[in-house]
């Protein structure tokens, strides 16, 4: 394990010194994480499903040791439902404890449907264990695409710029362009690296079956390409639906201010003639400012966050559209070479 | 004289039916759990979780690890404990029920009785379930028991183990691959594409050594075998004889389709970013 050699420094410089993050490269998680997560996403499905994980935060590396689910909410009061969720927490961490669980919250993870998890949600979840934890990670999980041979499992943070902004809770055009944030800034992606314990890799060696083929490969080579295409288009039309009223927000905005000028000029010009007529006359000359006037008051600008979020959602549909299509493509070239011959 | 009337030893006879699936999860938590225990144990214990079926299959889906004491002559579980973690457990998922209990270590010990004793109290046959760590005979043992009383009249007198079949078929660790879970540390996770290369190179591979077969058995090098010809005639003959025009139709439209929504993939994402760019660059006079 590599450790960060710093100089020796008095017990009182240490405590003094501001405590610098070091972002996580690398998230490690052991095979037992894994299965845990797919096993319970993989039983809960259709319902999206979170839990809790729990590791070790050492130098760059994030290491993820043990997992467990958190009970699905069923309809009941608001307040019954915090309590109790907390209360499990508890329970499930001392529990861990007695038998030499690592008991270090790390982050949690959850399950998605097809790749749709950018929301608002996911984002305050974020900040929550944010304030608690220096270094948190969300773990993703798509039981529908692991369907498919591929492990779709994947480590994600916010990026900290990102949080920046959002603690502002502004989300303008002025501001965007000054911390040039692009929607791809938004989330992290960190990559993940699979450890096990030796006697585990040593156990699975000996019970590895002697087949050629796994279950793996026969998910892999499934030429059915329909149903997941058509979802996921189907989900990206929404999407576009969804962005195309965000468009409309803004234009409704931008029409409004445009008209709103126009008629601040003209009441200006309106105050002008009045004062040169009064200068004429000279009377006193009104101000030519009326804040009380309602044609002055600012409209506020919509928040720009849910466009950016949707705006990455499409790009993960896309992104994911992309690689499903190279795979098919690929698998009805080795069909038709089959057939050829 | 007491002992009057059955003075008969009641001996179990025959296999029992039970038959035991085993789900990954629990092998690697048991692992775990025998990892992280304490200095001065040798062997870690717990309750296994799962789902009895109606034909007598018994599915163990999920574990968790107990505290015990162990000494020569007695035996201490933390119930309580137990009891907590069940319920914890039952609020995330109330279809698994407890079914029996696990230990590290070879063989079946004599404390082992005392400890099915108390299982037997939560459930009506609780399965035990060894998993052999020190991997003595070298080899992974992993067993399963279920055990029936042994009476003398009516005073029980010990309790007698019987292997039950295990099936050992860990198909949820073959999803995930086994060369992910065989190593210590895996660098990267295979991407997509990755994962389909090797898939095709397996496929490849067990065709060569199809053919190289059908070619030795024709030349008279290896004796033929019906079993294998007849399985090789069936699984050519399962490849759907198309017409080939009507085939040359099905592939072009399909690879049309899919180059279709590759293009509009695409598409969307070009206009995704020139959108982003106008968005934030336009200036409002």
């Amino acid at each position: 394990m590599t450790t960060t050699s710093t100089p020796m420094r008095s017990f009182a410089q240490a405590a003094s010194a501001e405590e610098i993050v070091v972002p996580s490269r690398v998230v490690q998680i052991d095979g037992l994480v894994a299965l845990k997560i797919i096993k319970h996403c993989k039983e809960c499905m259709p319902a999206l499903v979170t839990g809790q994980l729990l590791g070790l935060d050492i130098g760059s590396i994030l290491e993820v040791t043990n997992c467990f689910p958190f009970p699905s909410r069923g309809g009941e009061e608001e307040d019954e439902v915090e309590a109790d969720g907390a209360n499990y927490q508890l329970e499930m961490m001392r529990c861990l404890r007695e038998v030499n669980v690592d008991n270090n919250t790390v982050g949690w993870y959850q399950s998605t449907y097809m790749g749709s998890f950018q929301t608002v949600e996911l984002i305050e979840t974020f900040l929550n264990y944010q304030e608690n934890i220096k270094r948190c990670v969300c773990i993703i999980y798509d039981p529908l695409r692991s369907g498919q041979g591929v492990l779709a499992l994947k480590a994600l943070k916010l990026s900290d710029s990102f949080m920046e902004l959002y603690r502002t809770q502004v989300f303008i055009g002025e501001k965007l362009r000054e911390k040039n944030m692009t929607w791809k800034d938004i989330f992290e992606e960190i990559p993940v690296k699979i450890s096990n314990s030796v006697l585990v890799s040593a156990l699975m060696t000996e019970l590895e079956s002697d087949a050629p083929a796994s279950q793996c490969d026969f998910d892999r080579l499934v030429l059915s390409t329909n149903p997941f295409m058509e979802k996921n288009l189907e989900f990206l039309i929404e999407c576009m639906d969804d962005l195309s009223m965000e468009q409309q927000k803004f234009q409704y905005y931008y029409r409004n201010l445009s008209r709103q000028q126009v008629q601040q000029q003209s009441w200006l010009q309106k105050r002008r003639a009045e004062n040169a007529a009064r200068r004429l006359s000279g009377e006193e000359l009104l101000p030519e400012e009326d804040p009380s006037n309602p044609i002055f008051k600012t409209l506020p600008e919509p928040s720009r966050l849910d466009s950016y979020l949707i705006t990455n959602q499409i790009a993960n549909y896309c992104g994911q559209v992309n690689g499903f299509a190279g795979q098919s493509l690929s698998k009805m070239y080795l069909m038709d070479a089959f057939h050829q011959d | 004289m007491a002992t009057m009337g059955s003075t008969v030893l009641h001996l179990p006879s025959g296999p029992t039916g039970v038959v035991g699936k085993l789900h990954p999860t629990v092998l690697f938590n048991i692992c775990d759990s025998f990892i992280r225990r304490n200095d001065q144990q040798e062997r870690v214990i717990g309750t296994l979780l799962g789902s009895f079926s109606v034909d007598g299959t018994v599915e163990i889906r999920n574990s968790y690890a107990v505290p015990h004491n162990e000494s020569l002559d007695q035996v201490a579980v933390d119930i309580d404990y137990h009891r907590t973690m069940f319920e914890l457990h039952q609020r995330v998922n109330a279809k698994e029920v407890i079914i029996g209990w696990y230990s590290t270590g070879s063989g079946v010990s004599a404390s082992d009785a005392l400890i099915q004793d108390f299982y037997g109290r939560e459930v009506t046959n609780p399965i035990h379930l060894t998993v052999d760590t020190a991997f003595t005979d070298d080899q992974a043992n992993i067993k399963a028991y279920v055990s029936t009383p042994l009476t003398l009249g009516d005073r029980p007198l010990a309790a007698q183990f019987h292997e039950i079949q295990l099936d050992l078929r860990l198909v949820e660790a073959e999803r995930l691959g086994f060369d992910v879970l065989k190593k210590t540390v895996v660098d990267k996770l295979p991407s997509d594409l990755e994962g389909l290369e090797g898939t095709i190179e397996r496929l490849q591979d067990m065709i060569d050594t199809i053919s190289r077969y059908v070619d030795n058995v024709i030349e008279g090098q290896l004796p033929p075998d019906n079993a294998i010809g007849r399985y090789l005639a069936d699984t050519i003959a399962s490849v759907p004889r198309v017409n080939s025009d009507a085939f040359d139709k099905l592939f072009n439209d399909s690879v049309q389709d899919v180059l279709l929504v590759l293009y509009l993939a695409n598409l969307t994402r070009t206009q995704l970013t020139l959108a982003e760019k106008l968005n934030t660059a336009a200036q409002i006079v």
